[in-house]
This record gives C-alpha cells, sequence and structure tokens, in this order.
C-alpha cells in the first residue's frame, strides 16, 4: 500500500468544513490523511444561522460536523487550536499548543473577521463584535444587565445584529457612516424605505453619522461622540464595519496577498504556492472577496476536485442576496445600482405599503441586469432567475415589479432552463432535481435528502416546491390531497362539487364522490359546507349526525362534561338591563361567569338539559346565540369611537354592530374575528382580526388577514378611505371568496399565505374584480344575510329538536358525577381528588 | 369476550323514538351510564360505556361517530380518541377498552343485555 499523504485544512468554518464534506465524498479521499484545525472551540457551525443562537438554538442544533463525527471518518480534528505559522520549505505548520504537523498539500479556510474601525475607546469592555458562538455569548450577558444597544455599521451584518438585540429585549440604534443604509446593495430610495420601515419597529437609524469617540463612564456604560450632532448612550455597543480577510499567516509565509487584503487564487483555487490553496471568504478570486457561503462551497468544490486530479475551474459567484432584515424584506440582484453604461432602469414606489422596486435591464430592454427590492419579495425568485439565465424579459419590463399580478406572468418551472441554478447554495440546477426525482424522489422531503437542495440559507424553498410539484405532476403522479379515508377531495374540491351539482345532504355527497360513512373529520367539514351554501339550520334532520357536540348543542362542551353559553353582545355594547338578566340567569342556575376576550360574557357550568330553559330565558330578553361553539363569525370588538372618545373619527362601535349582525351565523372554515377603531390609537386591536376595520378622517381603511392565537399574524391594509357601502361590498366578497376556497380549518391569515400571490392576488379578485366573480360573491352573502335565524331561538321552537337536549334519555336527572366547588365566590369544576372526597362525605 | 344467549336478561332502556340516527344518546342504569348509538340502515344498536376515560368526563354519547377502516367508532368530544363500537377498543391506545353491552331493538323497545 502506498503510503498516504497529508492534508492539511486550517479554519473549520464553514467552508473548511463544506471542503471536509465535499473530499471525503471523493473516491480517492483515503489515500489522504486529513488534519483539520480550527481556533474555535466548537466544531464548525452555521454562521448564516448565527442570530437563531439568541431565539433559543444551541451550538448542537447549528453544529454542521462533531468532533466525534470527525473522528469516526478518520480525520484528526484539532479544535481550539490555532495554526501559528507556515513553514513553506519544510511544508510544516506549529500549532498553538506546540505541536508541528508536515503537510503535503495545505487548504486555508480562515475566513474573515469582523473589522472595527480605529475610533479611540474601541476596545472599551461594552464593545462587541458579531461573528462567533463566543462572540454571541459575550453580548448576551452584557444585554442581561443593560436597557440599550448601538450598532456601528447599517450594512446587512449590521442590521442582522440590531435584530438580535432587539431579541435580547435592548433598545436598539443603528449608526451608518453612509448616507443610507446597506450602501453596497441599496440606492438612496430603497435605503429612505428600509430606514423608515425599520425605524417604524422601533429601531432608530442614524446615518450620515460618523463616531468620533467612545468614551467608558464611570458605571461602565459608554458615551459615543459624533461628528456632529447629541452624543449618544449606550449599555452595549456591536461593530459591524465590515469584514476583513483573514490572511496573516500567508503574508506571514510569503504567499501572495491582495492590495487591500485576501489570499490570492486562481480558478483552482491555488495560491501563489501550488502546494497550498484557499478558500471562502479569506479568498481573492479576480480582485475580488465573497462575503457569502455560496461562492465558498464553490471554492471548496473546486479544490477539492483538483486534489484529485479533476479540472471543475471557479470562474465568480453570484453575490446576489434575499433577506429579511428585522422582518423587512430585502433583495438585491446583479448590477443593482445600473454601473453598466446605457443601461434602464424602472422603478416601483408605494409610499403608503413602504415598498420599493427596482430593475436594471439592458439598454434594449431585454435582458434584467439588476434588481432591488424592500418591502416585498414576492418578485425575486422570477427576477433572480431571469438575470442568472438571461432568459429575454416580456415587452413590458416593468409589469415585473408592478402590483398587478394579472399582467405579471410569472416565471413557472416551465420557462427555466435544465443548468438553471435553483439552490445556489448547495449548487443544485433544475436538471439535478428533475434526475433526482426520476430517480424515484416523490416529495419535496426526498428531493431535500438526495440532492440537499435547500438546506443551508433556505431562500430557494418556495422555488424549490414549486419545481418538485410541477415536475411530480407533469409525470402523472398525484400529490395526496384527500380530506380522510371517505373522501379524496380537498375542502375546496368539495365545495365545487356541492356547488355544481347542487347537493343538498351529507349522505348524497358520500354517495356520490366518496366512500364509507364518514367519521369526525369529513362530518363537520362537509356540514360547515353545507351551511355555508345553503345556510340551511345545522339542525334539520339531515345535518343533525353531522355536527361535533358544540354545534349540535349550540354550545361549548367543557373538560367535565358541561357547557357555556355565550350570547351574542354585538360589538361590546350592552344595556344595563341585559346585564341585570345575564347576572339573575347566572345566579339562578349557578353559573360561572367570566368577560371574555372577545368583549363578552361566558356563563359556565350547566348540564345539557338545563341549556333549553337558559337559553329561553336569554331569549325571552332579547339576546340571541353568540355562535361561540360554530366556525363562523365570533364577535365584532370595538372601541368606544367618536361617540364618546375625544380622539374618535368615526362611530365605530356603530359600525361593529352594523357588521356583527350582518355576518353574524356565517358558517366558514374556520372561525372569523373582527374587530373596529375609531382611530389610528387602535384601541380594539384591529390590526390583529380577520377583519380589521380602523376609522380615518374620510372614512375606513380595511386590514384584512390577521389573527392572534397560536400563529399571530398582523393585518394586512387592503383598501383605505371606504365609505360605509364600499367597505361591506368588499368584506363581503372577500369573505364569501374564503368561504368558498380556504381549507379545513385554515384561518383567513394561512388562506391567504397559501393562495399563489397572496396579498397581491387577493387585491386583484377582490378589489379589482379580475375573476368576474364580484356579482356572485355578492348575491351569494345577500343570500346568507337574509336568511339568517338564531339557531337558538329556532331550536326552541321545534319540541322533535329540544328532544336532544336530554342528559339521560330514560331520567330526569342530571349527571351526578358533575361536581362543584367554590372559588373566588364563584363555582369551577371539583378535582379528582376533591370529587373523591365530596362522595365520599356525602 | 363470548357471550351465551341463554345468561342474559334482556332489560328495556328506552324507546326506539329516544334514538336519534347515526348518532348518540345517553342512557342511565343504576348507577351505570351507557351511551346508545343508532345505526337505522343496519336496524342496530350499539351500547358502550358513556364514561370517556381520558377526560373523565361522561360524554361518549356525544361524540360523532363514522367508520374507520371499516368499522364503527365513536370520537370522544373532548379530547377526540376513538373507541370501537362493537367491543369498546380503543383505537389510540392498545391498554384501553371500555365496557360494551350487547344491545338490540325489540320492536320499538331499546334493549340492553345483563349477564345473569
Ligand atoms: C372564552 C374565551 C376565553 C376567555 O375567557 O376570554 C375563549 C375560549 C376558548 N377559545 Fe379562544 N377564547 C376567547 C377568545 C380568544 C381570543 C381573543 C379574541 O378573540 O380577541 C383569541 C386570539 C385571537 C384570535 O383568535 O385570532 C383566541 C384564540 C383561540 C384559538 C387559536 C386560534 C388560532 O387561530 O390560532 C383557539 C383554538 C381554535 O380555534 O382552533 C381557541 C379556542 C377556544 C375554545 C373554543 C377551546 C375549546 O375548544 O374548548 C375555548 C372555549 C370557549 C368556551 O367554552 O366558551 N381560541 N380565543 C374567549 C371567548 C371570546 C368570545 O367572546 O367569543
Ligand atoms: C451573523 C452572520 C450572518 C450571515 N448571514 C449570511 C447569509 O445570510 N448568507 C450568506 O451567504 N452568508 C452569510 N454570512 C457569511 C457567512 O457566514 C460566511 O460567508 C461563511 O461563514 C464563510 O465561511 P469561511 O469558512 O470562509 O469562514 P468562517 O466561517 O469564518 O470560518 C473560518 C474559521 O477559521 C478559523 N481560523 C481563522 N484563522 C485560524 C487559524 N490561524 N488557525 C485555526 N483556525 C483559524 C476561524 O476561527 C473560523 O472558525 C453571515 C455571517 C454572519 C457573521
Ligand atoms: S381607537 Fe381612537 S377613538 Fe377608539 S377609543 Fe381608542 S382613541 Fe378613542
Ligand atoms: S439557496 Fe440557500 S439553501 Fe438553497
Amino acid at each position: 500500500m502506498s503510503q498516504r499523504k497529508d492534508l492539511i485544512i486550517i479554519g473549520n468554518g464553514m467552508v473548511g468544513h463544506h471542503f471536509v464534506d465535499t473530499f471525503r465524498a471523493l473516491n480517492g479521499a483515503d489515500q489522504w490523511r486529513i488534519h483539520i484545525i480550527g481556533e474555535e472551540r466548537h466544531s464548525a457551525y452555521d454562521r448564516v444561522h448565527l442570530s437563531e443562537y439568541f431565539q433559543g438554538r444551541s451550538h448542537s442544533d447549528l453544529a454542521l460536523g462533531t468532533s466525534e463525527g470527525y473522528q469516526q471518518a478518520g480525520i484528526a480534528a484539532h479544535l481550539g487550536t490555532r495554526v501559528e505559522r507556515i513553514d513553506r520549505a519544510a511544508h510544516t505548520v506549529l500549532l498553538s499548543d506546540g505541536e508541528e504537523l508536515c503537510y503535503d498539500k495545505l487548504v486555508l479556510a480562515t475566513g474573515s473577521y469582523p473589522f472595527v474601525p480605529p475610533i479611540p475607546g474601541h476596545d472599551a469592555e461594552r464593545c462587541f463584535v458579531y461573528r462567533t458562538l463566543d462572540d454571541l455569548d459575550a453580548i448576551r450577558s452584557a444585554a442581561d444587565q443593560g436597557k440599550t444597544g448601538v450598532v456601528i455599521g447599517g450594512g446587512l451584518l449590521g442590521l442582522e445584529a440590531a435584530n438580535a438585540l432587539t431579541s435580547l429585549g435592548l433598545t436598539t440604534e443603528v449608526i451608518e457612516f453612509a448616507p443610507r443604509l446597506m450602501p453596497v446593495q441599496l440606492d438612496a430610495t430603497a435605503g429612505t424605505v428600509l430606514k423608515d420601515k425599520i425605524e417604524a419597529l422601533g429601531v432608530r437609524v442614524h446615518t450620515d453619522t460618523a463616531t468620533q469617540q467612545i468614551e467608558t463612564l464611570n458605571d461602565g456604560r459608554l458615551r459615543l461622540h459624533f461628528a456632529d450632532g447629541e452624543p449618544l448612550e449606550t449599555d452595549v455597543l456591536v461593530f459591524s464595519a465590515g469584514i476583513r480577510p483573514r490572511d496573516e499567516l500567508a503574508r506571514q509565509a510569503g504567499l501572495k496577498v491582495g492590495e487591500r487584503g485576501g489570499v490570492c487564487i486562481d480558478n483552482h483555487g491555488r495560491t501563489s504556492d501550488n502546494d497550498i490553496y484557499a478558500i471562502g471568504e479569506v479568498a481573492l478570486w479576480d480582485e475580488r472577496i465573497f462575503g457569502l457561503v455560496a461562492p465558498g462551497y464553490r471554492m471548496a468544490e473546486t479544490v477539492a476536485a483538483h486534489l484529485e486530479g479533476c479540472d471543475s475551474p471557479f470562474l465568480g459567484a453570484d453575490m446576489s442576496t434575499k433577506l429579511k432584515l428585522l422582518g423587512v424584506d430585502v433583495g438585491a440582484i446583479g448590477d443593482a445600482h445600473g454601473t453598466t453604461p446605457g443601461t434602464l432602469s424602472f422603478r416601483y414606489h408605494n409610499e403608503a405599503k413602504q415598498q420599493y422596486k427596482k430593475i436594471v435591464t439592458s439598454a434594449d430592454g431585454k435582458r434584467l441586469l439588476g434588481a432591488i427590492l424592500v418591502g416585498d419579495n414576492s418578485a425575486y425568485d422570477s427576477l433572480l432567475q431571469y438575470y442568472l439565465n438571461d432568459i429575454a424579459l416580456p415587452a413590458e419590463p416593468d409589469s415585473l415589479i408592478l402590483p398587478s399580478a394579472s399582467a405579471a406572468p410569472a416565471l413557472g418551472p416551465d420557462a427555466l432552463p435544465d443548468s438553471a441554478t435553483i439552490c445556489s447554495c448547495m449548487n443544485v440546477t433544475k436538471g439535478g432535481i428533475v434526475t433526482a426525482i426520476d430517480g424515484g424522489c416523490c416529495s419535496v422531503a426526498e428531493v431535500k435528502a438526495e440532492t440537499r437542495a435547500s438546506s443551508s440559507c433556505g431562500g430557494c424553498a418556495a422555488m424549490l416546491k414549486n419545481l418538485v410539484d410541477a415536475t411530480l405532476e407533469a409525470r402523472g403522479v398525484e400529490v395526496d390531497h384527500s380530506l380522510c379515508e371517505h373522501f379524496s377531495y380537498t375542502r375546496q374540491a368539495l365545495y365545487h362539487l356541492v356547488q355544481v351539482e347542487q347537493i343538498k345532504t351529507f349522505d348524497e355527497l358520500i354517495r356520490r364522490h366518496g366512500r364509507g360513512h364518514g367519521c369526525d373529520i369529513c362530518k363537520p367539514a362537509v356540514a360547515s359546507i353545507l351551511a355555508s351554501h345553503w345556510n340551511e339550520g345545522v339542525h334539520d334532520a339531515a345535518h343533525v349526525k353531522l355536527q361535533d357536540t358544540n354545534d349540535t348543542f349550540l354550545a361549548n362542551m367543557q373538560k367535565d362534561g358541561t357547557y357555556s353559553i355565550v350570547p351574542r353582545i354585538a360589538g361590546g355594547e350592552i344595556t344595563p338591563d341585559k346585564l341585570l338578566v345575564i347576572g339573575q340567569v347566572a345566579k339562578d342556575y349557578r353559573l360561572y361567569t367570566k368577560i371574555t376576550g372577545g368583549q363578552r360574557i361566558d356563563l359556565f357550568g350547566a348540564q345539557l338539559h338545563q341549556l333549553p330553559e337558559i337559553w329561553q330565558r336569554l331569549i325571552d330578553a332579547g339576546f340571541e346565540t353568540g355562535h361561540a361553539y360554530g366556525k363562523a363569525l365570533r364577535t365584532v370588538k370595538s372601541c368606544v369611537g367618536s361617540t364618546w372618545c375625544r380622539y374618535g373619527q368615526q362611530d365605530s362601535v356603530g359600525m361593529a354592530i352594523l357588521l356583527e349582525n350582518r355576518y353574524k351565523g356565517l358558517r366558514a372554515p374556520h372561525k372569523i374575528k373582527f374587530a373596529v377603531s375609531g382611530c389610528t390609537r387602535e384601541c380594539a386591536e384591529a390590526q390583529s382580526k380577520d377583519i380589521g376595520v380602523i376609522a380615518t378622517e374620510n372614512g375606513w381603511n380595511l386590514y384584512v388577514c390577521g389573527n392572534g392565537g397560536m400563529k399571530p399574524r398582523h393585518a394586512d391594509l387592503f383598501a383605505t378611505d371606504l365609505d360605509d357601502v364600499h367597505l361591506i361590498r368588499t368584506i363581503d366578497r372577500l369573505l364569501m371568496f374564503y368561504v368558498r376556497t380556504a381549507d379545513r380549518l385554515q384561518r383567513t391569515a394561512r388562506w391567504m399565505e397559501s393562495l399563489e400571490g397572496g396579498l397581491d392576488y387577493l387585491t386583484d379578485v377582490i378589489l379589482n374584480d379580475c375573476l368576474n366573480l364580484g356579482e356572485e360573491l355578492d348575491q351569494q352573502m345577500a343570500r346568507i344575510v337574509d336568511t339568517y335565524q338564531c339557531e337558538w331561538k329556532a331550536t326552541l321552537e321545534d319540541e322533535q329538536k329540544l328532544k336532544r337536549f336530554r342528559t339521560f334519555v330514560n331520567s330526569p336527572a342530571g349527571d351526578d358525577n358533575i361536581l362543584f366547588v367554590e372559588e373566588r365566590d364563584q363555582i369551577r369544576p371539583a378535582t379528582h381528588e376533591e370529587k373523591n372526597r365530596l362522595i365520599a362525605s356525602a | 369476550m363470548t357471550v351465551q344467549t341463554q345468561n342474559l336478561k334482556w332489560v328495556q332502556l328506552c324507546q326506539r323514538g329516544d334514538l336519534v340516527a347515526e348518532s348518540g344518546v345517553a342512557a342511565r342504569l343504576e348507577d351505570q351510564q351507557l351511551a346508545l348509538f343508532y345505526l337505522p340502515d343496519e336496524n342496530r344498536v350499539y351500547a358502550i360505556d358513556n364514561h370517556d376515560p381520558f377526560s373523565q368526563a361522561n360524554v361518549l354519547a356525544r361524540g360523532l361517530i363514522g367508520d374507520l377502516h371499516g368499522e364503527w367508532v365513536v370520537a370522544s368530544p373532548i379530547y377526540k380518541q376513538h373507541f370501537r363500537l362493537t367491543d369498546g377498543q380503543c383505537l389510540e391506545a392498545s391498554e384501553v377498552q371500555l365496557k360494551t353491552w350487547p344491545a338490540r331493538l325489540n320492536n320499538n323497545n331499546v334493549e340492553i343485555a345483563l349477564a345473569l
């Protein structure tokens, strides 16, 4: 057996790790003894997602490799060890622990370090950089005692650091020397839009500001002095003023480095010494440093191949980026500044939505050269593909960034050449993905596992899913969207069937389009569809068996089998007399009483057989059912509005009551909540509702598709300054379209996100009526509004229905296993132990 | 469990009209609570314990019924476990099986059998 050669990799960062991974996957790797030396005490981790460390992810969550993994692979990993010097003549490296290692080939993957400008005082105790897990630990412990933070540097990483400080609870400000944020990627307008958005999130931004001195105060806090303007005090300071290649070893060893740093490499990743390579952020190729991970990975692959005697040259890399900074979408592609002579640019700037989009094209308008997006990245994937693959632009290139979705031909997977890169991190092309599918992969997860696409930054996830779905579909593979074992249809498809075939009962639907008898998934779903479409009483004989218990008994079942009672209190407005009735009923039936989060009153602890009597009394006093049990409109919250409040612009209570009465009883895929505020102070929290209405001087602003709950989502501004008529018409259409097309148990937020084209598409359908559905939706809603009946009232008038409200069919008594104890002067269900005690003492 | 008919005593619980088609009602027999499910197409009644062992509440009669893999089940209205109507077996937890009673429609009488 031939003597194994020694390969040393200096730096166990992202690129160093990727190199080892790639090299080992190539056949000849076992002819080498591999050493990897890393200065950090942690094995390589995902630096791109570094900030998630503050969201609770640990080193092992972020780890790319482990010491054990290296060991098993026969790799000697020296972690927590620095290389002090390289002796090129002797072919050795000297480690910080004194050990000396020989190499045949050496790979430099030492990355870069954060540049700290030499401002006097920059080395104070509370000054930090943002690059390693250790940096983050230090920042976290300083932030624990502090309240405020400052980031010097308003570039991409600076804003990421600002976000991290905010997430640690610090009030954060950003200082940028240049006249705008992200000067490298953005133009002046984009910088301003981004700044406004970020400031709206509570992070102050100072552009054009040069820090001159950092003074440490007696209590350890810092005071920043600027060229002009007031000084600023802070508890924590983070520098993020750019990166510099860590080329010190190369310099000491006499390798060729660039004028402004970086180890010069050729197309094979070779430095000026044929036995030494450089990859990642330390490498300078064609006078350029690539501060992103994907180009580093490409270099690693080039060098791994070259060591095996293959030629796979590195020929530069695309530096386009798509990110969410402090929750704000930002995208930059190619020559975003239009520095190429003779270019054309097209801009779209929406000040209301704080969105800015710009594209730069060739002089003839046929090719995309660059783009900038702020506030809305939805066009990014398409634009990037036009750019990377040199695809001919549509005749009106600006259609790609204008909001009207109908005009924008979405660049579908079909339009892409096989060579189109889908995942730039892992260098996976469309061709590679199609091959994986032809090789048997049947889902996004399988394609991901096979090709590793979308396993790094995740930016390509949407594109990948589209491509996989389209390819599978073209292969005739059916993606399973079945509701349950009884119906191989989605809710939307079933809705369609009901509508087109005029189906009125579950039995008919399952006979024609399903199998078996149904279950607890499909029965309530179909019941809801039938109710939305025909608006027949949910208790009509044909539907009774479909409802779950809450809908059957028009009340919410509690943990002990009792029910709660929620009368409608539209808009939260209630007369003293009605309050007295609720109080009296609660007292007579000994019900627990609570004000709900939906501005009404919930009465708990009634047994099945008591529900009709209780409701009879409420209905006699003028109450109606509150549908707290239904997938239906719940409440329309209101603030007191212009009637009383000194700031009120419109009568928010009046509007809330109008809306609640209009949509009460509407059955939907999930519950629906509204709120109406009388002015922008927003006391009714309308922006957290499915439908939010906020009064303006001229009318109403409409917000849609928000919710609280498990995954809160801020509602989006949908239309402004509507009068009452247009407000209602818009809501009618939007709700009806939701009822028709949403999935089972999908609230409006998730529904909107699931629509291709999202909010823009919804705008098009509802406001521009691009599907020509408007009148049909209006009519459908009108029919539902006109046929409203209070389900409790109808039930009380029907002997047959009332028969069901018996705790036992053969005894008038209640369930003697339901027992209460008192707490804070009201009842609550007894615990198991309390029950045993109560029974024993009885 | 095999039940021998000659050792059973049939007792009447209620009338057919008290039942709800393809749904459940609760009945009581001394200290016991039963959930009765009625399948008119098969002219059948099933009787299982009304007590839901997962929530400790007497609610199974108020669950939705349906078929899963070809067998009739009821879903608890509280935490949604499924119980087989024929033998009370819980589909989500093999160690849980509810008490069941032989049940029949005798003309319009709904009867269950008690072991003697
Ligand atoms: C009573 C009440 C809590 C209270 O004491 O304040 C309540 C109680 C229940 N909520 Fe709620 N929610 C109540 C306000 C809210 C709110 C606040 C609001 O409406 O402003 C929210 C967050 C806002 C939102 O929905 O966007 C809320 C988010 C939820 C969720 C999560 C929904 C989501 O999309 O993530 C559920 C679970 C679900 O619906 O699937 C839920 C489910 C429930 C259920 C139905 C759980 C259940 O199945 O037993 C509770 C029983 C109600 C009952 O027995 O009457 N409740 N629930 C509130 C009734 C309001 C009313 O008058 O109708
Ligand atoms: C907060 C943050 C967010 C980022 N977000 C993105 C993003 O969204 N997309 C993107 O593409 N890129 C992003 N990057 C950049 C990306 O992380 C880098 O491009 C990538 O890590 C470069 O890999 P590297 O291996 O060249 O350098 P590094 O990952 O820095 O690894 C170099 C390693 O070498 C070690 N080392 C240096 N000198 C020696 C020595 N003498 N002896 C031993 N060890 C040594 C260092 O300690 C370090 O561990 C982000 C970076 C940061 C900090
Ligand atoms: S939202 Fe405006 S009008 Fe309504 S209560 Fe608050 S301040 Fe008053
Ligand atoms: S582009 Fe980063 S994971 Fe695919």
